[in-house]
């Protein structure tokens, strides 16, 4: 039988194996990071999500250019009057009227109209909305930041001390979460608007003081789960101290999925915000804010098949936002869910 | 006579758990001396790890609690430590490897940065001097383009690469003692013969001691010069490693040595296995633990715990019975 000297080279291997070329992008993050992003970046869900976002920052940093502001705070909306009556779409804008912005030459408009029409009291809409999307963006991640900064550290001291210090912490975490969330932020903001004063501090005080045991939870239970890792052992057998174990290889594992829950939220926050902010809590009235804008509809609730514009637009925009959010927290969550490996 | 590096005397460990007090290591003592690889053997769930973890204090406390014995290393009571002092030992004095390479690495940060945490910690070196260690430590235990390799992360090593990673780590500061819990079982079997010899070298090289935690007789006897059998918490039998392979004479290491295929074998015959499972001791035995799955059990057995007894020079072993005659030792 006639045996075949082996020649060195692999060219049979290497016709046999399919090779795949890793790109830089994925060498720097890694397969797993890398296929978490490759998933975001295919998921029409995400997609859509992070196009809506971005829509929206474009909004918030451009609301300038988009239109100028009027007065000294151009977060307070102009009047056009004080007439009760909303005015329809497309009224001509008369008093208080903004400077002419870039578009106007592409539409080759002159003057300003209402374009979305205006509110009770002639306050317009669609500048509302515009320099609404910043207070949004502002609420939504000091509150969202705040909350993630504060459950992060309490569910940490937990975790790390353990034992009945754990114990104690935990059930306090338990008595606030009984509360009903939106309910206790109203009451707290209630209270501090007459020591404060109106404007976007109570709320944003109030929906931080209530929102954050969700993430106290998370990361505590992440921590317990990673200390018991064999690479804890090790750094705690090359003697790392205490400190910097939890600092350096504890926290960087555990943080992540309390990151994402923190990503997901930032649309409930909005929406919470924006809810208080219609029951009359918080920003002064004419502050450029959507739940504001909403609440300027309550008289009107009755007339809706006339005055549909002044609810329909800053709802609209309102939910765009939240559903821009809760599609990445999605899409997140999916890509992120080990039963979906290697299906993205 | 070499001095005594490492001197365990009666270490007893128990853990709280909800269905009682468990009795892990029972009156555990052994010695170790400079220079000498010592081989711990036992079944899982025999208190080998349990041992080498309370020795430095590792086990979580609670449930875990150490309830008497000594530990002096060099003379100093390891038990008795402040937890700075401890911290000191650990990584400086004593390293240790584990058994699951690919759990043993910090996932989000880089080799380098794991490789100079013990060496800024211990030795007090700059970060540029431990970078340059570092560099160094990776080329010993043979990984090839060390510099470059220092700012990968753990998934973009092998098993065995983060294994000579993880060896790298434990000496980093040149420890007396090298603690092997298992190094080689997550392992497939050519990465085991690599391990075991790039231990053996430095080992030659570098001149520590080492406890070689397994329950592979046949890497023990390779490398040991003496060997410890682990049984339910106790010491049941020590000896030096070619007076134990020669003369085993507890049933339970007659039972390990009989597990063990043989290249020498003219027939095919089945391998011998003990039957049962190591017990888990809710209370301080009071007889002899090994007796329930022991063929040569007597009354005597069922009674009273036996204590080691020398059978030979260095060779002492805790069993009742005479195994070659299977008549009660007088």
């Amino acid at each position: 039988m006639a045996q075949t000297v082996p020649s060195g080279d692999n060219t049979l291997l290497r016709d046999a194996i399919p090779v795949r070329k890793i790109g830089r992008v994925e060498r720097f993050l890694g397969p797993e990071n890398y296929r978490i992003m490759q998933g975001l970046m295919k998921t029409p869900a995400s997609i859509t999500g992070f196009s809506l976002v971005l829509l929206f920052v474009l909004i918030a940093v451009f609301a300038p250019l988009i239109v100028p502001p009027v007065g000294k705070d151009p977060y307070s909306i102009p009047r056009d009057g004080f007439k009760s009556d909303p005015q329809p779409m497309g009224t001509e804008w008369k008093r208080n009227v903004p400077d002419k912005p870039f578009w106007f030459a592409i539409t080759g408009q002159e003057k300003w109209t209402h374009i979305f029409g205006t509110s009770e009291g002639q306050y317009d809409i669609f500048y509302g909305i515009i320099w609404g999307t910043r207070t949004a963006f502002y609420a939504g991640l000091i509150v969202t930041i705040s909350t993630l900064l504060l459950g992060i550290v309490y569910g940490s001291i937990a975790a790390y001390y353990g034992g009945w210090v754990d114990m104690i912490l935990m059930r306090i975490v338990d008595v606030l979460s009984i509360l009903p969330g939106v309910l206790a932020a109203l009451i707290l903001a209630a209270i501090l608007t007459p020591l404060i004063g109106k404007s976007t501090v109570p709320v944003m005080v109030a929906l931080i003081a209530f929102g954050w045991m969700g993430y106290s939870r998370f990361i505590r239970a992440d921590i317990l789960s990673v200390r018991e890792r064999d690479y804890i052992l090790a750094a705690r057998v090359v003697g790392v101290q205490d400190s910097r174990i939890l600092f350096q290889h504890i926290l960087p594992n555990a943080i992540f999925p309390t990151l994402i829950l923190a990503s997901m939220a930032i649309g409930d926050v909005v929406l919470s915000f924006a809810g208080l902010s219609f029951l009359g809590v918080g920003v002064e009235i004419g502050y450029a804010d959507w739940g504001q804008l909403l609440s300027f509809a309550r008289n009107w609730i009755t007339s809706l098949n006339t005055y549909w514009y002044i609810i329909a637009w800053p709802g609209f925009f309102l939910v765009l936002f939240v559903m821009g959010w809760n599609l990445i927290g999605d899409a997140l969550r999916d890509v992120l869910d080990p039963r979906m490996r290697g299906k993205t | 006579m070499p001095d005594l590096l490492l001197d365990v005397q009666g270490l007893e460990t128990t853990f709280k758990t909800p269905d009682g007090v468990v009795h892990a290591v029972n009156g555990v003592s052994f010695t170790l001396k400079e220079g000498e690889t010592l081989g711990v053997v036992g079944e899982s769930g025999c208190g080998k790890s349990v041992t080498m973890h309370s020795m430095l204090r590792l086990i979580p406390t609670p449930p875990g609690k150490i309830v008497a014995g000594k530990a002096l290393f060099f003379g100093q009571d390891l038990l008795k430590m402040t937890t700075e002092e401890i911290r000191h030992v650990r990584g400086g004095q004593i390293g240790m490897i584990f058994q699951d390479p690919m759990t043993s690495l910090n996932p989000v940060l880089t080799i380098g940065k794991q490789l100079e945490e013990p060496l800024m910690l211990h030795v007090g070196m700059s970060k540029k001097q431990a970078q340059e260690r570092a560099a160094e430590l990776l080329a010993m235990v043979g990984i090839p383009n060390a510099k470059d390799r220092l700012k990968d992360y753990p998934h973009q090593y092998s098993g065995g690469m983060r294994q000579r990673v993880m060896i790298a780590m434990a000496l980093s500061c040149s420890p007396q003692i090298l603690i092997a819990d298992e190094p080689t079982t997550a392992l497939d079997v050519t990465i085991q013969a690599q391990i075991t010899d790039l231990v053996k070298r430095l080992r030659d090289e570098i001149g520590m001691s080492i406890i070689w935690i397994t329950h592979d007789l046949g890497v023990v006897a390779g490398l040991a010069h003496r060997v410890v059998v682990m049984y339910g918490g106790f010491i049941i039998e020590e000896s030096p490693v070619k007076e134990l392979y020669a003369n085993p004479t507890h049933p339970y290491t007659i039972g390990l040595l009989g597990s063990l295929p043989r290249v020498d074998e003219k027939e095919r015959s089945r391998l011998f296995s003990i039957e049962g499972a190591p017990p888990v001791l809710y209370n301080k035995p009071t007889a002899c633990p090994f007796a329930p799955r022991c063929k040569w059990a007597m009354e005597r057995c069922w009674n009273e715990n036996p204590m080691l007894e020398p059978v030979a020079p260095e060779h002492r072993v805790a069993c009742w019975v005479d195994t070659k005659t299977g008549r009660p030792r007088s």
